[in-house]
C-alpha cells in the first residue's frame, strides 16, 4: 500500500518533469535501470579510447595528432563523469569495473570493430560520436538529474568529435584516388554499425517503454536512428561518397529516408562476444586494471604516510 | 586491503568573484591527488580558475524526504520581498 503511494508520488514528480536526485526516494528498479544503463554508457567510453588510441602515434601530421589525442582523453573524463553518477545511486566504481572485466556488463558493441586505416579515425568522429551525440543530446534531458548533468557536460565536448572527423573525411575524399577510396572503404564498414548503436528496434527493445514511462529515455532507438541518418545523408552527399545501401531513398510521404533491413544477426553475434576485437579489448581493460593495481596501492600508502606525519607534527607542536 | 581510493566532491570557480560551484565527484587517494585529477578532468577548456575539493563522506545534506517542513514555512512569508510594499510611482526607483 505505501509502496504503491511512493510509486504514484515518484510517478507524478516525473510526469511533472521534476528531476530525481541521488537521496530521493526511488523504486528499486528504475535505480537498476540506471545504474545498468550510465555504467554501460561509461564502460562504452572507456573501451571506445582503444580503437582511436590505435592510431594516435600514426597520425599523419601535428594538427591531427593533438585533435586526437585530445579527444581520446576527453572519452576518458566521458567514462569518469559517467561512473561519478552511477555511484551516487549506491553503486560502487570497483564493482562497475569488475563487471565490465568478467564480461557481465556489456559496453557499445561499436567498439569490437578494428580501426583498420587512418580514415577509420575519420569515420569514427564523423559517424560513431555522431550517432553517440544522437543519443547524448536526447539524455541531456534525461529525469535522473545527476545523470542529466553528466550529459550535459559531455554534449559540450562532444561536438568537437564529430568535427574533427569530419574534417579528417573531407580531406581525404577531396584527396587522391587512393585517400578517397580510403574514405569510401571506412564509410562501408562504419556505416551499418554504426546504425546498430541505438540498439533493436522498438518493437524488440524490451526495455523501451518502461524507459519512456520514468522519461529515462526521452525518444526511441528507431526515432534517434531515423534522426541520424536523415542528419547524415546530406553529409556523405557533400563528401561524395556513398552510402552502402541500395534502398536509401528520400521518401517525401513521410519527409524522412528511407533504409534498408540491418543485420541484426550480426548485432547480436558481435554483442554476445563473437566480434572481431571482443577479445582483445577486454583483454587490454584487464591489462591496464592489473598493471596499475600496485599504484593505486603505492598511492594510498604514500596518502597514509603522509597523513600519520602530519598528525605527529601537530601532537609535535601541542 | 582494500584498495578503494575515497571519493571526492569538486567544486569550481568559473571565475574571479563568483563562488564555487559543484562539478562533479572523483577517486584519489589523498587531498593533493584529488585536486590534481579536478584540474585534469573538470578544468581542460579553462572551465575554472580555483577548485575546491572535500571528501564526499565530510558532506551532510539535508533530508529530502523534510522537503514540506524545511521549505515551506517560507511560502507564505511574502512580506519578505520588496513587491510587498506599495511605493507610490513619484517617488521612483527604491
Ligand atoms: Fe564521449
Ligand atoms: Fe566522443
Amino acid at each position: 500500500m505505501i509502496e504503491k503511494n511512493l510509486n504514484q508520488i515518484f510517478q507524478a514528480r516525473i510526469d511533472s518533469e521534476e528531476k530525481i536526485e541521488a537521496r530521493d526516494w526511488m523504486p528499486e528498479k528504475y535505480r537498476q535501470t540506471l545504474i545498468r544503463q550510465i555504467s554501460q554508457h561509461a564502460h562504452s567510453e572507456v573501451v571506445g579510447m582503444l580503437p582511436e588510441g590505435n592510431w594516435i602515434t600514426r597520425a599523419p601530421s601535428l594538427r591531427r595528432k593533438v585533435a586526437l589525442l585530445a579527444k581520446v582523453q576527453d572519452e576518458a573524463g566521458h567514462g569518469l563523469y559517467l561512473y561519478s553518477a552511477a555511484e551516487t545511486l549506491g553503486a560502487k566504481r570497483s564493482d562497475l569495473i569488475q563487471q565490465l572485466l568478467d564480461g557481465t556488463a556489456k559496453y557499445s558493441s561499436i567498439f569490437n570493430y578494428p580501426t583498420l586505416s587512418w580514415a577509420d579515425i575519420g569515420a569514427i568522429g564523423w559517424l560513431v560520436d555522431g550517432a553517440a551525440i544522437m543519443n547524448q543530446v536526447m539524455l541531456c534531458r534525461t529525469s535522473y538529474g545527476p545523470y542529466a548533468r553528466a550529459m550535459v557536460r559531455i554534449c559540450k565536448e562532444e561536438s568537437f568529435h564529430q568535427r574533427q572527423g569530419y574534417e579528417i573525411m573531407i580531406a581525404l575524399s577531396k584527396g587522391s584516388e587512393e585517400q578517397k577510396a580510403m574514405a569510401q572503404d571506412a564509410l562501408n564498414r562504419w556505416w551499418w554499425p554504426s546504425l546498430m548503436m541505438f540498439g533493436p528496434n522498438d518493437a524488440e527493445s524490451k526495455h523501451t517503454a518502461q524507459s519512456m514511462a520514468w522519461k529515462i529515455k526521452r525518444k526511441t532507438n528507431d526515432e534517434l536512428r531515423q534522426a541520424f541518418v536523415d542528419a547524415t545523408v546530406p553529409q556523405a552527399e557533400y563528401l561524395g561518397l556513398t552510402i552502402p545501401d541500395a534502398d536509401l531513398k528520400w521518401n517525401e510521404e513521410r519527409g524522412h529516408y528511407d533504409f534498408g533491413p540491418i543485420d541484426w544477426d550480426e548485432f547480436w553475434q558481435v554483442v554476445k562476444g563473437y566480434g572481431q576485437c571482443n577479445k582483445e579489448r577486454i583483454a587490454a581493460r584487464r591489462k591496464a586494471e592489473e598493471e596499475g593495481e600496485w599504484v593505486r596501492e603505492a598511492a594510498l600508502a604514500y596518502a597514509e604516510k603522509q597523513r600519520i606525519k602530519k598528525e605527529n607534527q601537530k601532537t609535535k607542536v601541542a | 586491503m582494500d584498495n578503494n581510493w575515497p571519493l571526492w566532491e569538486v567544486f569550481i570557480r568559473s571565475k574571479k568573484g563568483l563562488s564555487h560551484k559543484h562539478v562533479g565527484s572523483l577517486h584519489a587517494a589523498d587531498a593533493d591527488m584529488a585536486i590534481e585529477n579536478a584540474r585534469d578532468v573538470y578544468t581542460r577548456r579553462m572551465e575554472g580558475e580555483s577548485i575546491w575539493v572535500v571528501e564526499s563522506k565530510d558532506i551532510v545534506a539535508s533530508n529530502p524526504s523534510q522537503q514540506e517542513e524545511l521549505y515551506d514555512p517560507a511560502k507564505d512569508k511574502i512580506y519578505r520581498h520588496p513587491t510587498f510594499y506599495d511605493i507610490p510611482d513619484e517617488i521612483g526607483h527604491m
